[in-house]
Formats: structure tokens, sequence, C-alpha cells
């Protein structure tokens, strides 16, 4: 019986001859990750243990993105905690304010993730990594606390579930349309405790900012991570960004033909449309024109999910030239550094301020309700962001949307959720 | 191990954002953090809960993001055990992880009214509902991870093999 990608990848990282699912491994990791939220506890826990060292100063990644630029002083206090834990113990990927960015931009854009690579962060969506054909999985700061510590993790094989897009997309659908519409159908359990394999003839045909758009939503079904077969475009990436950091450019897995899925899913993508999914689950999605005229109050794009260059281009595509309704806060926050000097060159920030927009430094900020974009009793806002449970951005009565970066600046535009043929 | 308390019931799906909004994680301090335990699903929830008593709730609790502060104000309330339809996989671990106790049972879970008297009994695989004389059963951990528990959670192990 043959593999999928998934257990290829595993396999490649226990002492073991075989793997099967369901089963416990502990598994030697690449890399492990953590940020300013979920750091603080595990460097505790790491104190706590007596180690005297990391186990590999190059493979421990610290990124304060959450509350950063630090929001208060408690938030400052737990980025303290990064930066002298990062002094006393050499590590390598520690990323002060100005250098950092969301951390699942981040780490792509600077090739620190290979292909092949098995990948933890303390953090739920480190599953964004799929994309690059590595496993990656968010876990918790106990965990990232024993990676640092140990190098290896407990995991469970995940049962894989096969997920097949075929058809000619739409025009203004993107990656995460495809997301939001499979958890829509799947529920937000939908993939509990199992890997998300998406392939097929739109699969690869999709440029690699949509890829990681899908599998960063791979844990807004349950699942414990997403994965999509790297391919020409996963090498034409890694040729743009020439980084050929670590050992080389990873290694390319594919799943066998004979591998074993716990479910297939097919999806014919030519009559999908812009979709949105409406408060409080991330499965509650809905096509865009059913909710034209929906009131909001703020539009937020960027995020790990969609705050990456080519999100920026489309949002501006569509606010060129004209303005967010005068009572929609607009907020635009690019997810690097990198991203952001890249959109004042090519001029997007100047649309974006134009507009009637805020252009933010980096920062996980609104998304998890952190700060830059609270919202107050009752407000909704439209966001390209992944998670709209109950108080996700505010208040416990407001609520969030989700929806691509075109469908968000076209709300902006209108001034209630809309579809961007109706500003276009 | 025996856990007894009343119960507080929740529904299916409860985030992390519920468990313990984004807006308290500024801090690790765990009784911090138990005074806003469950607030965005119950506002009450850290006044009402009483040492020992039992979260009951439905399918996929803890979904959502990887915060340990989850589990960690939880356990930190006073709460003894979380009996669930089902976990999220990220929430799961880190319970197991940290020493939180959760049971998966999916009679309990819907059988089981706010204010119920309940025993849970790992050792036995049973949960007894005291209020409606009824029984439910546990599934049961894999060894795997029935040797952590055991062990007091994931440092605890590992801080045996370091030596």
């Amino acid at each position: 019986m043959g593999y999928t990608i998934t257990e290829k990848i595993l396999l490649r990282h226990t002492r073991d001859k075989s793997i099967h699912p369901n089963e416990f491994i502990n598994a030697r990791v690449d890399l492990c990750l953590g940020n300013d939220i979920t750091a603080p506890i595990a460097i505790e826990e790491f104190e706590k243990l007596g180690a005297k060292k990391v186990f590999d100063k190059n493979r421990v990644v610290l990124v304060p993105d959450h509350f950063t630029p630090a929001k208060d002083m408690k938030s400052a206090n737990q980025c303290k905690v990064l930066a002298d834990f990062s002094k006393k113990y050499g590590i390598k990927n520690y990323f002060e304010v100005g250098r950092m960015g969301v951390e699942h931009a981040l780490l792509p854009e600077i090739g620190l993730v290979l292909p092949g690579d098995l990948v933890i962060g303390a953090d739920s969506h480190t599953c964004t990594y799929g994309a690059l054909g590595s496993f990656a999985s968010g876990v918790g700061s106990t965990d990232l606390a024993a990676a640092m510590a140990t190098g290896e993790c407990w995991l469970k094989v995940p049962e894989s579930m096969k997920f097949v897009y075929y058809g000619k997309m739409n025009k203004w659908v993107g990656g995460k349309d495809l997301i939001l519409h499979t958890i829509g159908d799947i529920g937000v359990d939908g993939a509990i405790y199992r890997a998300m394999e998406f392939c097929g003839e739109v699969i690869e045909a999709l440029p690699m900012d949509d890829r990681l758009s899908m599998c960063n939503m791979a844990i807004e079904a349950g699942g414990k991570n997403g994965i999509i077969a790297p391919d020409k475009t996963t090498e034409r990436f890694y040729k743009a960004i020439r980084k050929k950091s670590r050992k080389g450019p990873g290694r390319f897995f594919k799943s066998d033909k004979d591998a074993v899925y716990y479910d297939v899913k097919e999806y014919d993508v030519s009559k999908l449309e812009p979709v949105v999914a409406c408060p409080s689950l991330p499965s509650n999605v809905k096509p865009v024109r059913s909710l034209a005229g929906t009131s909001i109050d703020q539009v937020v794009i960027g995020s790990c999910t969609n705050g990456r260059i080519s999100d920026l281009r489309i949002a501006a595509k569509i606010l060129k030239g004209k303005k967010a309704k005068s009572n929609i806060r607009l907020i635009v926050i690019p997810a690097t550094q990198k991203i952001y000097l890249q959109a004042v060159e090519e001029g997007l920030a100047r649309i974006f301020i134009e507009a009637g927009g805020v252009f933010s430094t980096p920062t996980c900020g609104p998304c998890l309700g952190g700060h830059m974009g609270i919202l107050a009793e009752g407000e909704k806002a439209i966001a390209t962001t992944n998670r709209n449970f109950v108080g996700r951005m505010g208040h416990p009565s407001s609520g969030v949307y989700l929806s691509n970066p075109a469908v968000a600046a076209a709300s902006a535009v209108k001034g209630t959720i809309a579809h961007p043929d109706e500003v276009t | 191990m025996k856990y007894e308390g009343r119960a507080h019931k929740f529904a299916d799906n409860v985030n992390t954002d519920e468990i313990i909004p984004a807006r308290y994680l500024n801090t690790t301090d765990s009784l911090e953090l138990a005074k806003h335990c469950m607030e965005d699903a119950d506002k009450d929830f850290a006044k009402k809960v009483k040492e020992g008593d039992i979260i009951v709730a439905g399918r996929n609790f803890g979904c959502g993001s990887s915060r340990e502060h989850a589990p960690i104000s939880i356990k930190a309330s006073g709460v003894s055990c979380v009996i669930a339809e089902s976990f999220a996989r990220i929430f799961f671990r880190n319970s197991i992880n940290i020493g939180l106790p959760i049971v998966e049972s999916k009679e309990g879970a819907r059988r089981i009214r706010a204010n119920d008297a309940v025993t849970v009994d790992t050792n036995a695989g049973v949960i007894k509902n005291k209020t409606r004389k009824e029984s439910y059963k546990i599934i049961r951990y894999p060894p795997f991870m029935e040797k952590m528990i055991k062990a007091g959670g994931l440092m605890n192990s590992i801080a045996k093999k370091l030596k």
C-alpha cells in the first residue's frame, strides 16, 4: 500500500521503517516557531526544564508579530521575554520590530521553510507552509518548549482527506474562495485530526500566494495540516527568493497512486462565485451576491491569510481612483516589511491612502482582536483574515465576515458587502 | 483518577476566543487568565465556577487558536475535568501536555444538563450522573497518551528522558 505525501514526510522524520495513520510517533522537527503570545509560556517551560541550550539555534524561530509594535506594557514585557531568550541562547531567527512580519508570510518569504520539511509552530496557522510541500502543524506552547529542548515532537499520524478541484475559475475567485467553499462544505470539524491534501488541475494552476491562503485555513476545518505537492510553481517560488538556505532546495514528495484516503471530495469550481463566511463560524459560507447590501463598519485587508503582495495588488486594482465610503474604516496591513516596501514602490500604498484607508506596519493586530482596529459593540467588519468566532475582532457582540481581498475592497467602496463587479 | 463536581454546560464549537479572549493574552499569569475563563461564552463563568466543577460541551471543543492560555485558564479556574463529544486537535494536545483532564463521551456530552452532579472515573472509563442516575462510557486514551498523562504531562515525561 502506498503513502500520502503527509505520511512520506512524517516517515522521513522518524526512525521507523513504516508508518500508519493513527500511530503515535516522535518526529524530528526541522523548524519550530513561536510568537509573542505563545513563546513566553514555552520559554517559561523551557527554563523550568533546566535545559542548557536549544537543540539547534538555527532551527528555532521567534517572531513577535501579534501585539507588536507593543500595544501596551504587558505586551512589551512579553516581547522582551523573546528578545532576552534569543540573546541568551543565540537564536539566529529572532525578528525584531522593523524586520519582523506576520510569521506565516515571513517564513516562506525568506526561505526558512523548505519542501519536505517538518515544521511545528505554537500558532494554529502554522499549517500555511503545507503550500510549500512541507508538513506543518500548529501546536501549543508546551510542545514548542519540548521541541526547543529536544528537537522532537509527538504526533499522531493523521489520516488524509483528498480535495480535488477541477474546472475553470471565475474572475475574482481566488484560493481564499476555494478554501472557504471547502470549509462551508465539510464544516469546522470536517477534517478534525486529519491531513487536508489539495490537488487537481485548479491547484496545479494556482499561484503560490493562493496556495498559502488555502493551506493557512486548514485548521478552520479542524485539520492537522494542509498540503499541496510541490511542483513547477514551487520551484519558481524558491528560484525567485534565491534562497537555498539550510540544505538545498528541500525534497519534493508526492502521494503514491495507491495511497489510502479517509475521504475524497471533488469540487467543480466553474460555477463558484466569490464567497463570504458570515459570523460567527468560518463554515457559515454564502455567495457574496446573497449578502449584497449587508452593512459593515470596517474593512481589514491583511493577515497571514491574505496580506501578501498579490492580495494587495488585487485590492488596489479595485480601489484605484475610488474612495472608501465615508462611514467605513479601511485598514490595510501588508504582512511583511518586504511587502510593505513593494506596496510603496508599486504605488499601492498611495492608492490605499488616497482611498481614505490607513496603511499600517505589519502586525497580526486586528485579526485576533489584539489592536490596530478593534470593533466596538455591535459593529461588523469584512476582513481577509481567517477566523470569525464570537468576539474575534473585538466586542463579543461584534461580527466578522471573511472574504477574499477583492470582495473586501469592493465592500469598502460600496460601504456594504459587495461583489467586485458592482464597483468595477 | 476521579473528578467530581457540578456541570457547566456549553454548546458545539466553543472556540479559544470564547474560552480566553485575545484581549487578555498579554499575560501568562494563570490566576489572571482564570479570572476571564469562558468570558465570551458565559461572562459570569469565572464568578460561578467552584473548585472541582466540570465543563460539559458538544463537538469540537477548543477549536481555533493554539493558545495554551485556554486550557491553562480552565485548569486555574478550578475546573477539574472537561467532558466533550469531541475536542479540537490543538486544544486536545495542549490539555494532555499540561495535565488538564479531558474526556470524550458523546453520551455524556448530550445527556448531562447544567448543574447535574457528575463524577468522572478515568480508571473505570465511566462518567456517573448522580442527578439523573445515569452512567456513560468514556473513550479510552491510547497507551501513548496514558503514559504521558501518568507522567504528569509532556515536560515531566521529557525531564525523565533528559536525565
